[in-house]
């Protein structure tokens, strides 16, 4: 299958990119991993007449450690407390999956290496994920569950820095100007104490999740502090559980404490029928994806070393 | 702009690159997928079409040493790049040891889905010298055959990673 015809742009920088884009208007899109945009080209949903390719732009993709300011000293795992970690916007799926700096933030790691398969990991980038701003997209899930940040450089304003809560405005919709790209995401690396997970339940690995659930928390003892809870595939955007959050935090976790959680998480979610099931299907199944991530969530927290990976139907 | 408005004149590019160690160079319409470039513009038919649409995996290659699905990848970004296809696996005239561990261990039945499988078999033991059963499950994730249920397959990616660590 064919796309339509596009003029093809490479850019030499992000700067030059943004340019391209103030230039050739919005019949303009840029290319990333392509992992999202090609195959709607294919299909011709997507026409863009020009594609500007970030490919080919050196320095797009790292991951980086940065000290918490006013913090002394990286600890053993290189990682400091109070820091932040810094994703270049064309850092690809699998670059996260294999580092070991992205794996002191488990949830990043349950993240990155459930997306899709090892091909689709190999090319698609955490900027092009944010930006597409999919439904169903696992970053914007996963991320919202910690303090996120994204970098904008735009050609004809100045760079800032948005909340992802504020980056994300709806299904495919996100703040960026039409001359705007993300240039960086940066997370803040959770204190000690907290642990996270990332559960999503898929019928394949080539296909999105049918739901799924990010939960970080942080404990004292058996008593949960502090917890942020993310529900994916359930609604237009990554939808924040606060009523599951509340019935956390401050308990101690039980299976009372559990169910609770489950089932406010079951009620915040706003699924649709699909062919990846009934929407009672899927407000059921987010509630269990719930409780089984915080019971892991929890583990880590208490510095349990626990490997999760995504649920295959 | 109307989907059926004629596209005005697009520049073709040039894309030079290393397939299989030989060097290419040829001018391409942007919206060549790469798939259609190995097939169509090098003549090298091992790679697969399967679905097109980024499922099946029939189309992977590797790409500076990672695997890619070629039907979702444009042959202008595979410019400057060395790519490794099917076709560049048997050494002078002797099939790969993956090739013949698939073969050693009924692998395949049509083959359709194989080159791809091959491909994700290579970049699966360059980065992994003893794969477990879960890790193979993992590497081949994105590949789907119609015919040998997988019990096959499998075991023929046990049986080549246990033929390097024995040669
Ligand atoms: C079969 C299949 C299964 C998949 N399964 C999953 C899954 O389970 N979970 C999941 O999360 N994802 C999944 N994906 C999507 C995949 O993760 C994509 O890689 C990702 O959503 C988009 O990233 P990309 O780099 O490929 O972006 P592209 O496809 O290149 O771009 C997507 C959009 O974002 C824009 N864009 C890209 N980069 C930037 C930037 N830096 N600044 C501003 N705008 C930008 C583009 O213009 C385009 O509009 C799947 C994809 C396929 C094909
Ligand atoms: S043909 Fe490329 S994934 Fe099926
Ligand atoms: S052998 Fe026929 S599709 Fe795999």
């Amino acid at each position: 299958m064919y796309p339509r015809s596009f003029h093809y742009h490479r850019a030499k920088s992000l700067q030059e990119a943004a340019a391209m884009l103030a230039q050739l208007g919005d019949q303009a899109k840029l290319l990333a991993g392509g992992q999202s945009l090609i195959p709607l080209m294919k299909l011709r949903f997507a026409n863009p007449a020009h594609l500007v390719d970030l490919n080919f732009i050196a320095g797009t993709s790292y991951i980086h450690s940065e000290a918490g300011v006013g913090e002394g000293g990286y600890s053993e795992t290189g990682v400091s407390e109070g820091g932040v970690l810094r994703f270049g916007a064309l850092t690809r799926h699998a670059e996260i999956e294999n580092s070991a700096l992205a794996a002191t933030v488990p949830i990043l790691h349950d993240c990155a290496a459930g997306i899709a398969d090892v091909q689709i990991r190999n090319r698609g980038t955490i900027g092009g994920s944010l930006a597409e701003a999919d439904p169903s997209g696992d970053w914007a899930c996963v991320l919202s569950t910690l303090s996120t940040e994204v970098r904008c450089l735009g050609a004809s304003s100045p760079e800032r820095v948005i909340p992802l809560s504020e980056f994300i405005l709806d299904a495919y919709t996100s703040a960026l100007q039409p001359d705007e790209l993300v240039s960086e995401v940066m997370v803040k690396i959770p204190v000690k104490g907290s642990g996270g997970a990332y559960l999503a339940f898929k019928r394949s690995a080539p296909v999105y999740p049918t739901a799924s659930a990010a939960v970080q928390l942080t404990m004292e003892g058996d008593r949960c502090t502090d917890v942020a809870i993310a529900l994916g595939c359930v609604g237009l955007t990554a939808i924040k559980a606060k009523d599951a959050e509340a019935a956390l935090r401050g308990q101690t976790l039980n299976d009372k404490a559990l169910a609770a959680a489950g089932e406010a998480a079951s009620a915040a979610a706003e699924p649709q029928d699909d062919m990846r099931g009934s929407a009672d299907y899927k407000r059921a199944l987010v509630g269990a994806l719930v409780k089984r991530a915080i019971a892991i969530a929890a583990r880590r927290a208490h510095g349990e070393q626990v490997e999760v990976s995504h649920i295959y139907a | 702009m109307p989907e059926t408005a004629m596209p005005e004149t697009i520049e073709k590019i040039s894309v030079t690159l290393k397939v299989n160690g030989k060097e290419y160079q040829r001018l391409v319409e942007p919206r060549m997928l790469l798939v259609e470039f190995l097939r169509e513009e090098l003549d090298l038919t091992g790679t697969h079409v399967g679905c097109d649409t980024t499922y099946c995996g029939a189309c992977t290659v590797l790409m500076n040493g990672a695997s890619v699905k070629s039907c979702t990848t444009f042959a202008v970004q595979a410019d400057g790049a060395e790519l490794l296809t099917v076709e560049g696996l048997a050494h002078n005239g002797e099939l790969h040891p993956i090739q013949k561990a698939f073969g050693d261990a009924y692998g395949l039945q049509c083959g359709y889905c194989t080159p791809g499988l091959l491909i994700s078999t290579y970049q699966l033991l360059e980065h992994n010298t003893s794969p477990n059963e879960k890790d193979i499950r993992k590497a081949i994730a994105g590949n789907t055959c119609r015919c040998t249920g997988y019990q096959n397959i499998f075991k023929a990616i046990q049986l080549a990673a246990d033929n390097r660590k024995g040669a």
